[in-house]
């Protein structure tokens, strides 16, 4: 149970970061990390195949389209 | 001033949510239509996994809609970033000295693709088994596909290839559909015989239906990574 | 101190759905708009599975044979949400392509400086 409640606080915070940081590659790995805590989550409240789907495609595939769409326009928030 | 606004907007809806989930009791039982579900569904449908079975069997032409949906977003996707061939193969070739992957990555993934590809194929053809189906498998064979992206920038999937097989995946799981139409009376009726739950060949027409669904996913996967790297600019 | 056990999932959802919100809300890159949007969906799946949990009970999949009936969770939420992120990520690319549509046209991700938008 302990486990869980760190890896929330670790999610949260992440995904605050994600929302402060004017680099947007930064704001894009931060959102693979909490997609990739969820998953973890996912398992926990006894969904294996949730978490399987989340692992796959939040973590991975989100990512790789975000990066692609990142490199065609620009990278820092001004 | 926005900021402001926007906060005390936040807090808010946060009020809402308190009120809201103080109604909800966390890890108390409240299974209501899914007994039905949990209780009849491996003698009904034969799949062991009974999230399967709620996605193929109980809820299969929500299924069907869901698959139109993802379609319909890559179709979008292509329509938005059409452009003319001449105008990319210009701008092609300033940049293709500066574009090549290390060494590294190049032969580990070309070590590495087969067996995604392999993973991919036993997570959705043993679906009805253990946690896994179409749409995971399909999003793990689209990752593999993305890293042969990543290593070889300039070879491209066949479009024509993908396209088939996607649309045939499509017209398999609408005939199976249409075969249950036929020989039931019902609309993704389960027709084919069950056989023994937890064997490899059980659960009637739900494995053939993974497997459609797990290459369609995973070609609608491909073709959208492959129209935003190359379609667009 | 079991209340915050009783509630962690429930802060956890609520947080990404309030800090997507604030995202969408306040700042002005489309990039990071779209990015406050894959907060919400992820926030609205863990509040869906949550909802479906069931303290002390295994997943709903009887692949041992002394696995007994009301002994698994909801499996109806679990269905639901496992389409409902395939389908997030094929909507995602394609807000991402209209993104990059308009960076085009404009050479702005800026949603303040786009005048196009304004009527």
């Amino acid at each position: 149970m302990i486990f869980q409640l760190i890896l929330i606080f670790i999610m949260i915070i992440l995904a605050v970061a994600a929302s402060l940081f004017k680099d947007l590659i930064n704001a894009v790995v931060a959102c693979a990390a909490v997609s990739l805590i969820t998953s973890i989550l996912f398992y926990f409240l006894q969904a294996p195949d949730v978490a399987m789907a989340e692992a796959a495609i939040g973590a991975g595939l989100t990512t790789a389209v975000f990066i692609i769409a990142i490199r065609k326009t620009e990278r820092y928030e001004k | 001033m926005r900021r402001i606004v926007s906060i005390i907007i936040l807090i808010i809806i946060a009020v809402g949510f308190i009120f809201a989930f103080s109604k909800i009791p966390f890890g108390k039982d409240k299974i209501n239509v899914a007994n039905y579900y949990i209780k009849k569904g491996i003698k009904q449908t034969g799949a062991v996994n009974i999230v399967t079975s709620v996605v193929l069997n109980y809820r299969g032409f929500d299924t069907l809609g869901e698959v139109t949906v993802l379609f319909i977003a890559a179709v979008g996707l292509g329509a938005v970033l059409f452009v003319e061939r001449k105008i990319q193969k210009n701008m092609d070739d300033k940049e293709d000295k500066t574009k090549r992957a290390s060494l590294i990555l190049r032969t580990g993934s070309r070590l590495l693709f087969p067996l995604i590809l392999l993973f991919g194929a036993y997570i959705f053809v043993h679906g009805h088994l253990t946690p896994g189906g179409g749409f995971q498998g399909g999003a793990i064979i689209a990752s593999g596909f993305l890293l042969m992206y990543l290593a070889f920038p300039k070879q491209r999937i066949n479009k024509k290839t993908s396209g088939l097989a996607e649309s045939l995946s499509g017209l398999i799981f609408v005939g199976i559909g249409l075969l249950g139409l036929v020989f039931s009376g019902y609309f993704l009726t389960n027709f084919l015989p069950k056989g023994i739950p937890n064997t490899l060949f059980s659960a009637g027409i739900i494995p053939i239906i993974y497997i459609a669904i797990g290459f369609k996913v995973g070609f609608e996967l491909t073709g959208i990574i492959d129209d935003l790297l190359e379609r667009s600019r | 101190m079991s209340g915050i056990y009783n509630w962690m999932y429930y802060i956890a959802s609520g947080g990404l759905i309030l800090i997507g919100l604030y995202i969408v809300l306040v700042k002005t890159n489309l990039i990071k708009i779209v990015i406050g949007l894959n907060f919400i969906d992820t926030g609205i799946n863990i509040l869906l599975i949550c909802i479906g949990y069931v303290r002390g009970r295994t997943a709903p999949i009887f692949s041992r044979p002394g696995i007994s009936p009301a002994n698994v969770v909801d499996p109806v939420p679990q269905a639901l949400v496992l389409t409902a992120i395939v389908i997030g990520v094929a909507v995602l690319a394609l807000a991402l392509s209209i993104v990059i549509k308009v960076y085009q046209h404009n050479k702005t991700l800026n949603v303040t400086k786009i005048k196009g938008l304004k009527w």
